[in-house]
């Protein structure tokens, strides 16, 4: 399979969950394609950008702080009903695995989203360097 | 290649020989004709689930396995208490996703004179799909007596009788349960959703018994022909999930995860703290689940009341699928206490058992396995065989064989819904995505995994239910 280069994350064949994979010419972007592949789980199509939320995460290493990122998102999808659709800034402190970024997007109840994440899993996830690139890959358990 | 190494043990039975590491073998229970389709990956998860420490006797794959994170769905295994470890990724993200079967005292005719005001009053009062929050508001002392008394709180709050909760696994209560182990991330996640469908593959069904295969047993879980009944399944919905990330990370934490083949098989031993926290964290959200089919119940009888004024609906059984459990089984020629984690698999405990209600003690407890959309769903009977052969475990459903994004290039919704509507069967759904993603096709054959676990004794056949109304997640 031919990779695009701008191509920002792709979704793989799997039974009974989610995959896809991630990618980024930088750290800092591979993370925040990966949060705009899990957004496109929640909801495919356009998304206001009427509410922000701020978030900070800490982690151990690459995926660990990966997963802990794309966990907020589902926090704040059950216990807010926040449908988000786009990293508006993000910081990102490689040595001590720190991200501090704000996420813009809309009540849930204004679309008819399809799938809800249970959780993000670490089955089969990566966090890597290819090349000059960077590439992740995540499964979501729905 | 680990679908080489199967070796056929006898009809519906293949052993994964013991190879470098794994403490125990794998056995995996499918016919010759599901055997070839077997899923690799599953397979390698059974081997993986092998080289956990204090695994006794086999890692088991039913009928209806298919690959999960860590641990396969569709697989039991269990573990001594002194040497062997608890792991959230043997239980699954939604703890105690389970299935409530509720009698009623219709008939399919008296549904089919009423089919869509069923479906509509059903779809309006009990909220499905995503994002649709519950209008049942709770403090968070009230939450925290809901994750320590489940269904029995409940009821003891008028939400239902006493036979509700006697009549579900555990009595409606893991007496485990400790809110305190259980993180405000999760409450947060969970407090507004009691009384919520979710979404995927959870549903609500109006049902009728189409056949009867064990008279007797079904007149002792009160079942007849043609006698309407209703199913619910769903689970501890994002309260659930987060306990289960929660103690995931804690255990990386503690013990690390290199010597791991799959960082989802992250545990801890059953007796450390930590496995003991996770453990109390896990029965609290086993309760919110049984609570929350409770506040189901309440809400379906209210809505029925209503179009039949004469209703009466009890409580069959509820089911656990997605668990962990302290039991009592025979090993090696005596009566041991071992936990036994059941990813996607039903308890299935024969006549005798002191957990089994005393209404079914006598036959065996009632294992509900749920068809998909459209097709049969079935009642079972627990037996002795199960707790020889499988720690008292059979399937727990048909299980997936296509990925939902390859279920959606070949179903789109709306041909799923005219199919259905086809058959007589009436569907809402909170989109046509999901409806194609949960269509039928997407599924192994319910039928074949019953036959396997009928002819394998793990439990028998009692009646089949076919769907009338559907409510989808």
């Amino acid at each position: 399979m031919s990779m695009n280069v701008d191509e920002k994350f792709k979704f793989l064949e799997h039974t009974a969950d989610i995959k896809f994979k991630a990618f980024g010419n930088s750290l800092k972007e591979v993370f925040e394609n990966s949060a705009l592949a899990l957004f496109n789980i929640f909801y495919d199509k356009k998304v206001e950008e009427k509410k922000a939320y701020k978030i900070k995460v800490n982690g151990s290493d690459f995926e660990n702080l990966l997963y802990n990122f794309l966990e907020e998102f589902l926090i704040l999808f059950d216990s807010k009903n926040f449908l988000p659709c786009r990293i508006k800034s993000i910081k990102f402190n490689e040595k001590k695995f720190k991200i501090t970024a704000v996420v813009l997007g809309d009540d849930i109840s204004n679309y008819k989203a399809n799938v809800h994440v249970k959780a993000i899993t670490y089955n089969g996830m990566f966090v890597k360097k290819q090349k000059n690139n960077w590439v992740s890959q995540v499964l979501v358990d729905v | 290649m680990y679908k080489e190494k199967l070796r056929k043990i006898e009809k519906n039975i293949y052993e994964l020989p013991k190879e470098a590491g794994m403490h125990v073998p794998g056995r995996i229970f499918f016919s010759e004709k599901m055997i070839k389709e077997v899923e690799e990956d599953s397979l390698k998860q059974v081997r993986n689930v092998a080289l956990l420490p204090g695994i006794i006797k086999y890692s088991i794959g039913l009928a209806d396995m298919h690959v999960g994170y860590g641990f396969p769905i569709g697989g039991v295994a269990a573990f001594d208490l002194d040497k062997g470890v608890i792991s959230p990724g043997g239980v699954g993200y939604d703890i105690n996703c389970s299935v409530r079967l509720l009698r009623t005292n219709l008939t399919k005719q008296d549904i089919l004179k009423k089919q869509k005001e069923v479906l509509d009053a059903l779809d309006r009062k009990i909220p499905s799909g995503v994002g649709r929050g519950s209008k049942f508001q709770m403090t968070r002392s009230e939450l925290n007596k809901i994750l320590e008394g489940g269904a029995k709180y409940l009821v003891e709050k008028g939400y239902g009788v006493k036979e509700d909760y006697l009549h579900t696994e555990e009595e409606g209560q893991m007496k485990d349960a400790n809110a305190s182990k259980v993180s405000d991330t999760a409450i947060r996640r969970g407090i507004g959703q009691l009384g919520t469908l979710g979404a995927g593959n959870h549903f609500l069904e109006v049902l009728f018994v189409e056949e009867i295969f064990d008279l007797e047993i079904a007149r002792a879980f009160g079942l007849k022909k043609d006698q309407a009944v209703i199913m619910i399944h769903c689970g501890s919905r994002g309260l659930g999930h987060q306990i289960a990330s929660d103690y995931i990370k804690k255990m990386e934490k503690e013990y690390g995860f290199q010597n791991l083949p799959d960082r989802e098989l992250i545990n801890a031993p059953i007796k450390s703290s930590l496995g003991k926290d996770y453990y109390s964290a896990m029965c609290s959200a086993v309760n919110f689940a049984f609570a929350n089919k409770q506040l189901i119940t309440y809400w379906i009888r209210e809505e029925m009341k209503n179009l039949f004024p004469k209703i009466k609906i009890d409580v069959v059984y509820d089911v656990c699928h997605n668990i962990a459990k302290f039991e009592e089984h025979f090993i090696d020629g005596k009566m041991q206490k071992i936990c036994v984690h059941r990813k996607g698999a039903t308890r299935s405990f024969g006549p005798g058992r002191i957990e089994v209600p005393e209404a079914y003690r006598k036959v065996g407890q009632p294992v509900l396995i749920p068809g998909t959309m459209g097709t049969a769903s079935y009642v079972l009977v627990g037996t002795k065989k199960a707790e020889e052969m499988t720690f008292g475990s059979t399937v727990h459903g048909a299980g997936r064989v296509m990925s939902r994004s390859g279920a959606l290039r070949k179903i789109r919704g709306e041909d799923t819904k005219k199919q259905l509507n086809q058959k007589g069967i009436e569907v809402k759904s909170g989109s046509w995505k999901s409806l194609g993603e949960e269509s039928p096709e997407a599924y192994k054959d319910i039928e074949e995994v019953v036959k396997i676990v009928h002819e394998l004794g793990i439990s028998k056949k009692v009646a089949r239910l076919r769907p009338l109304a559907v409510v989808k997640g």
